[in-house]
């Protein structure tokens, strides 16, 4: 199935300019010169000067970093449990109900979670500030950690696990010392795919934040509402940036983690 | 005891954040709204026990929600706005995945990678990007005026038609990923032996590849199906007044109307609505995991 046709070479061109163009488009003109967004008037880094400067930026970004950074180390420690309850943790009281809530978030609308999260704060009185976007946050991502871990866990050979018991470790220095540096990548794209999803909600924040905590997307999306500006514009290509940055040496580090713990197995397979 | 703590703590964790939360949607889509903070009528008091409560259960706010025909019309709304809106990205999405499965084998990390990174970027980002390009002004009207194809600017943000956009533009990674991987499974040979039995290449692709690669079709398209009902962000920022959605309908009546026992009701009833498309896709999964075992 190696040749492409003509159909195959279209569709990928205009299906990845699709994709692409709208941010390219974005990016290059966060550099207008112009207020005025759809008017090109020379280039210019003026609208992140402005960015800057503006303090009420500053701060949404940083109690969305403040929240995304908590909410997604949270996520990790009990969606990592979770899966390994889910995986390992056999027959208890109450399984499936477990099961079931693992995975209703992932299909739940935000905004039905949202509502019902912040009818809970209220109900119990709790004021509504970072923390409860923590709260939150942590409640959905780790689910998402869940399953990114637990499709690791079910490819696991447990042996190696059963081995270290064997030659007298404690469960917890067996898990420490075998189990989480093979579940490893799991664990860290777990925690990127928390982070990133806590970055970016707006749904689950707008319900979830009290007046004194503003995050990033509930920032832009009030600014948005208004129509397209420069700020804006400039704001999104620096996160763009971030992320493709970040994404792209993720992937090389767990490839090179990959290939050399094919090498660690192959050799152990040989000494034998 | 270890091992108690191990299942207690992520159990714990999501029944007092995910589960009473939800008890407290539905208690509060049976109480009465009122004018004060928090703006309902409890519906149900310990004291008074259950009896009272069964003597003054009324569900008037799902009938409120049955009499308002802006609801069910923002029911049915989102829902064809749905199904189109996956259809589409289907259309979109399948010649997209089936190029990258014939993709030289070097090529297809690389061109995962490319399908993957927009999912990881800002969805508010991504939405907000395609306002700038479908406005009056925006880019796509230029180019057009600019080529002489038409003479009047087209309104298109604002409109249902910029819902669909936007749509399967932030949902078309999750409708080629699957499917991607069903065509990446798919035998070769296959196809091959269709064509020597005298299958013409179309027919070949109809006969054999579609349906082969319907377990990653399906799924695709309830991966894309079940967000989009409940979508907010894309029919406030791209959509009009005139567009209907039931997040926008939720979002609005909890916010602008404070009426926080008509907004849980909403909740709940597009909780029941999505239970069926959701217990479908878990079924189709079970039986892929099942086949492939």
């Amino acid at each position: 199935m190696n040749r492409l046709s003509w159909f195959n070479t279209v569709s990928l061109t205009l299906g990845f300019a699709f994709l692409y163009i709208p941010m390219v488009i974005l990016i290059v003109y966060s550099f207008n010169e112009s207020k005025l967004v759809t008017v090109w008037a020379g280039f210019s880094t003026k609208w992140y000067g402005e960015l800057l400067g503006n303090d009420a930026f500053l701060s949404a970004a940083w109690v969305t970093l403040k929240v995304a950074v908590l909410s997604s180390t949270f996520a990790t420690v009990l969606g990592t449990m979770g899966a390994y309850v889910l995986v390992r943790g056999g027959r208890f009281m109450g399984r499936t109900l477990f099961s079931g809530m693992i995975y209703a978030p992932l299909v739940m609308p935000e905004v039905i979670t949202g509502l019902s999260l912040l009818l809970l704060f209220i109900g119990i009185g709790i004021e509504r500030g970072v923390m409860t976007i923590v709260l939150a946050h942590t409640t959905f991502s780790m689910c998402y950690v869940s399953v990114v871990v637990s499709s690791r866990l079910v490819t696991f050979d447990r042996s190696l696990e059963e081995a270290a018991l064997d030659l007298g470790c404690s469960p917890a220095e067996a898990f420490r010392l075998v189990t989480l540096p093979i579940i490893a990548p799991a664990v860290i794209s777990g925690w990127l795919l928390a982070f990133t999803l806590s970055l970016d909600d707006l749904v689950i924040a707008s319900f979830t934040s009290g007046p004194s905590a503003t995050t990033l997307p509930i920032k832009i999306f009030s600014a948005v509402r208004l129509g397209v500006s420069p700020e804006i514009n400039a704001l999104s290509t620096i996160m763009i940036g971030i992320v493709t940055v970040g994404v792209i040496s993720a992937s090389l580090i767990s490839k090179q983690a990959l290939v050399r713990q094919k090498r660690d197995e192959q050799a152990a397979a040989r000494a034998q | 005891m270890r091992r108690f703590l191990l299942i207690a703590i992520p159990y714990a964790w999501l029944t007092v954040l995910f589960l009473v939360p939800f008890a407290i949607v539905f208690k509060i889509s049976l109480s009465d709204y009122a004018v004060s903070i928090p703006p309902y009528v409890p519906q149900f008091d310990w004291a008074e026990g259950i009896m009272a409560f069964v003597r003054e259960l009324d569900f008037e706010n799902f009938i409120f929600l049955t009499e308002d025909d802006l609801y069910w019309k923002a029911y049915l709304s989102s829902l064809k706005i749905a199904i189109s809106a996956t259809f589409l990205t289907l259309c979109v999405g399948y010649p997209i995945a089936y190029g990258m499965a014939r993709a030289p084998e070097e090529w297809r990390p690389t061109l995962m990678m490319l399908i993957i990174l927009p999912f990881w970027t800002s969805f508010l980002i991504r939405v907000y990007a395609w306002m700038g390009i479908l406005s009056n002004e925006g880019y796509l009207n230029q180019i057009l005026l600019w080529t002489g194809i038409i003479n009047e600017p087209l309104t298109i943000l604002n409109t249902n038609t910029a819902v669909y956009i936007g749509i399967v533009y932030t949902y078309l990674p999750f409708m080629i990923l699957p499917i991607y991987s069903a065509l990446d499974r798919l035998d070769g040979s296959l196809i091959e032996a269709a064509e020597d039995l005298g299958c013409s290449r179309a027919q070949a692709f109809w006969l054999v590849t579609i349906p082969l690669s319907r377990p990653g079709i399906i799924a695709g398209c309830f991966l894309v199906f079940i967000p989009t009902l409940g979508e907010f962000v894309i029919p406030s920022l791209l959509g009009g007044s005139g567009t209907l959605m039931i997040g926008k309908v939720l979002w609005e009546e909890f916010f602008s109307n404070r009426d926080w026992p008509v907004a849980s009701a909403v909740a709940v009833i597009l909780l029941l609505i999505l239970v069926i498309p959701i217990v479908l896709f878990q079924r189709n999964q079970q039986k892929q995991a099942e086949a492939d075992q």
